[in-house]
């Protein structure tokens, strides 16, 4: 577990916004994760997603790395923003546009 | 299958001051939507907000529990909605 755990904080230190969402954003394969990916999409936000249905290990770690047992999980700057519904609210209050360029 | 009751009861009995109004519309028992009321929320992310609802629920969000779509208020939020 120690090495997920290591692959994801560099995940997310390398990368200034990761999804970490079933499927991808062509083809999500979760409701969850097509609402997160059009959101960011949406706000024109350059993302690296990483797909957890092809990483087991990911996908059990990612939940472990931010004591948070759903996915999808956004990360911006090396920080856990949310899962989808806090994403959502982030966007229509206009916070989730203004971290993307911070 | 999990029944919406006893989701409403779990996180009110964790949670000060807090009503819990839970959703099932797909009526599959899986799929649930809460809005949560406490006054633990206060001055809390809401990553913060979210992960004490979870808490709330421990190992059911692993198992029983496939989705649950989460909206929080504090109660100040809560009397300023209603």
């Amino acid at each position: 577990m120690a090495d997920a755990q290591e692959r994801i904080s560099d995940l997310v230190t390398n990368n200034k916004v990761v999804l970490f969402m079933k499927g991808n954003p062509t083809m999500p394969q979760c409701g969850f994760s097509a609402r997160a990916t059009t959101i960011l999409t949406h706000l024109g936000a350059e993302f690296a997603h990483v797909d957890v249905l092809s990483d087991p290990e990911i996908r059990q770690g990612i939940k472990t790395y931010s004591n948070w047992p759903t996915i999808p999980q956004l990360y911006i700057n090396g920080e856990f923003v949310g899962g989808s519904d806090i994403m959502m609210e982030l966007y229509q209050s206009g916070d989730l546009a203004a971290q993307l360029q911070a | 299958m999990m029944d919406p009751e006893r989701i409403k009861e779990l996180i009110e009995s964790h949670l000060p001051e807090c009503t819990a109004l839970i959703h099932n519309d797909m009526g599959d028992g899986e799929h649930f939507a809460a809005e949560v009321v406490s006054s633990a929320f206060e001055g809390l992310s809401l990553v913060k907000q979210h992960q004490l609802v979870y808490q709330a629920l421990g190992d059911h969000m692993k198992s029983d529990i496939h989705a649950l779509a989460l909206k929080t208020f504090t109660t100040a939020q809560w009397a300023q909605r209603n």
